[in-house]
């Protein structure tokens, strides 16, 4: 009798633990492959927040969130999705953060993501297809990082401000070149601009003049340079310098680093650029709370952090961790109203919301989701002043 | 006036940097063509010759640059020459004697020769890779500009700049120089002619007594000497980085294919036929066009024939319409 009490017992102890569940999120990101020196302090970033949330013991009546990683190679479509697979079928996470190439992205949604019914954030995919807007996606795609369509948006209006009508453009032959230069096109027309020539460059070659001479006969006030600052990017603004082509450049932010003002200085006085930043404080609350650990200025690692923190948060609001119904919740906690939420707060985040209040989750990014659950996007313009790149303004 | 402006925007995009182009393109084919022409198969080692030849330039000139040596207004480069060149006919050598001798004794056939380049130009890919890694390397120095376009706009008030780079500048005259020596060399001097004479008829040659090994040996350096100034005044004038060096072994065969391979005036008439096709096919006409013609016929559109990611197709075009209708090339050299 007293056996059969224990066993009793301890199989409704055993009942009681499994009743507050863990959490497991996938990590699937591009660990070999082009970006393999991004993702692992954006796994990091990642893990960061659930070790906040599983610390603070109040997600889902104390369930503690473990994280599994996995390789989505940026570029190979079929590896992506069998890894994707094996998260969801074998290791049952309960909701993805990833991946990170648009390609591979766009791969593990709909053979995966969709097929299983899994929520899935992406920290960095910023390609203008991924935008589902007729919500084939079931609601189940969000990122964290802007399409590149709203970076077209947001060239547009620099050049517009600045009076500049009549452009030039060259892209990298790639998605991110041709996705971006596209988009900008559409916007610039759309705003009364023209573009004169809209051509491709490939990477990797030692002259171009070639490409340089065809963008020079189609003129423009400004040449826009879609490209990859350490490739063909900078071939291009070379021979258009040496030829007297162009004098001024527009950048996008492929183009925005420290090799640029390296290699051009002051001959590029004047030009302009934007990429993805913001001043809102969580940067630098993030930069502070990660410390020596990793590098919290890596690209796209804040919003890594954000993505998982969003997906835990959205499951608190919704009070399972089932994506069917979570995914309902995670536009409401990533905007207004409520109670703004910065890095390191997500356990007051968390008691917000048992208590029943609503929160905005700002995070290390001022995370705001439009359209079908993308961000927004925040953009710091730049100028070259000097020889040096110096913000201009957040946009 | 604007016949003048036509004329400028023309130079300055199509006819200079086509000479220059079509000179180290001429450059490479000439050797190219040398091999083919005495030892009888194609070298496809030779895009990585230059390689190899341009790194090891690269490498001295770092060392004189570090040392403080410099040229004043030139490259630092045109002093490592030829430093570069020993160093490149020292490989060039030590190749022949551990692998090409081998199959020459052996009375191999041509396209057997044709794969043991195609082995030796992996071997110095890598080796080249290895030493100074697979990216970009610049290693021009010294004034940029012979004439650049806000000078050239300020001492002549046109509308259109022109920019001629030393690099440019520098390329045209060290091949001419080059040409000239070489054309000496084989004209007028005993081994030159005795070059020429084993080229013609080796059997004939080896009975009037001269000596293959040693034309096997002159062959070589010229080779080397040829591939590194080629190599080099690329690398100067646009950058180095050994894939490219790679790649350009297409045109530099289309070139000598072109001209008639074995006959050196072909690899050079090949090498500008290619370089001035390449551009001028790819280039966009529009303004050349508006300042050229009245205004009633000036093109709305581009004017361009070809996008410029075609360019490299222009080299297979050529090197099929002339190996279709005239397979000696058009200086008549062996047939292919």
């Amino acid at each position: 009798m007293k056996k059969l009490l224990t066993a009793t017992a301890a199989t409704a102890l055993m009942a009681g633990t499994a009743f507050a569940e863990d959490v497991k999120i996938g990590i699937i990101l591009g660990f070999t492959g082009p970006i393999e020196s991004l993702t692992p302090s954006m796994a990091d970033g990642a893990e960061l927040a659930m070790k906040e949330v599983t610390d603070s013991g109040l997600l889902l009546d104390g369930a503690s969130v473990s994280s599994v990683r996995a390789d989505s190679t940026c570029v190979d479509a079929g590896a992506a999705t069998a890894a994707a697979e094996r998260l969801v079928t074998s290791d049952q996470v309960d909701a993805i953060m990833g991946a990170d190439c648009s390609g591979v992205t766009g791969a593990i949604l709909n053979n995966v993501a969709v097929a299983n019914g899994v929520v899935m954030i992406s920290p960095s995919a910023t390609s203008p297809g991924l935008s589902h807007n007729d919500n084939e996606d079931n609601g189940l795609f969000f990122r964290t990082a802007p399409s590149d369509a709203r970076q077209g948006v947001v060239m547009t209006e620099v050049l517009m401000e600045e009076g500049i009508k009549e452009v030039a453009v060259t892209y990298t032959n790639n998605d991110y070149g041709k996705g971006l230069a596209d988009s900008f096109q559409a916007a610039f027309e759309a705003a009364g601009g023209s573009v004169t020539i809209n051509a491709a460059h490939e990477d990797g070659k030692a002259d171009y003049s070639a490409e340089v001479g065809a963008l020079a006969a189609a003129g423009g006030e400004r040449l826009v340079v879609a490209g990859y600052v350490d490739q063909g990017g900078s071939g291009i603004v070379r021979a258009a310098i040496d030829s007297g082509a162009f004098d001024t450049f527009h950048f996008p932010d492929g183009m925005i680093g420290a090799k640029l003002q390296e290699n051009f200085g002051d001959e590029i006085e004047g030009s302009t650029g934007q990429h993805p930043g913001t001043d809102s404080e969580g940067a630098s609350m993030f930069a502070e709370m990660v410390g020596d650990a990793f590098d919290a200025t890596s690209p796209f690692t804040p919003e890594s952090y954000d993505a998982a923190a969003l997906i835990m948060l959205a499951m608190e609001a919704a009070g399972s961790k089932d994506s069917n119904d979570f995914k309902e919740h995670v536009m409401d906690v990533a905007n207004a109203p409520g109670e703004q939420i910065f890095p390191g707060e997500l356990a007051k985040a968390l008691q917000i919301l048992k208590d029943g209040g609503d929160i905005d989750y700002v995070g290390a990014t001022a995370v705001e989701l439009i359209g079908a659950g993308e961000s927004a996007g925040n953009y710091r313009q730049i100028v070259i002043e000097g020889g040096e790149i110096t913000t201009a303004k957040y946009r | 006036m604007d016949l003048l402006n036509a004329f400028i925007t023309l130079s300055n995009f199509v006819l200079i940097p086509a000479i220059a182009y079509g000179s180290q393109l001429a450059l490479g084919a000439l050797g190219v063509t040398l091999i083919y022409g005495i030892l009888r198969f194609s070298n496809f080692a030779h895009g990585d010759t230059m390689a190899f030849g341009t790194m090891a330039t690269i490498l001295i000139t770092w060392a004189f640059q570090g040392l403080g040596v410099s040229a004043g207004p030139l490259p630092t480069a045109l002093l490592a020459l030829p430093f570069g060149i020993g160093v490149c006919a020292l490989l060039v050598l030590a190749t022949d004697r551990g692998v090409y001798r081998f199959y020459r004794g052996q009375k191999a056939k041509p396209i057997i020769f044709v794969m043991v380049s195609l082995g030796v130009m992996f071997i110095m890919n890598g080796l080249v890779r290895f030493i100074i890694g697979p990216d970009d390397q610049r290693f021009s120095d010294g004034e940029r500009f012979i004439i650049s376009v806000r000078q050239f706009k300020a001492l002549t008030g046109l509308d259109e700049g022109l920019a001629i780079k030393t690099t440019q500048g520098i390329t045209v005259v060290t091949a001419i120089i080059v040409v000239a020596l070489l054309f000496y060399f084989l004209n007028r001097t005993r081994t030159g002619k005795s070059m020429r004479a084993y080229s013609d008829n080796e059997d004939l040659a080896l009975l009037s007594g001269i000596n293959p090994e040693r034309v096997v040996m002159v062959t070589w350096l010229i080779v080397a000497a040829l591939a590194t100034v080629a190599g080099v005044l690329y690398g100067l004038d646009k950058s180095f980085k050994p894939f490219v060096y790679f790649q350009l072994l297409l045109p530099i065969f289309a070139s000598a294919i072109v001209g008639g391979l074995g006959n050196p005036l072909g690899a050079i008439a090949g090498g500008f036929t290619i370089a001035f096709s390449e551009v001028m096919i790819t280039y966009a006409w529009k303004k050349v066009a508006g300042y050229a013609l009245p205004d009633a016929l000036a093109p709305d559109g581009l004017a361009q024939l070809l996008s410029t990611d075609y360019k490299f197709a222009v080299s297979f075009v050529i090197l099929l319409i002339v190996l279709l209708f005239k397979p000696t090339g058009l200086f008549a050299g062996k047939a292919v």
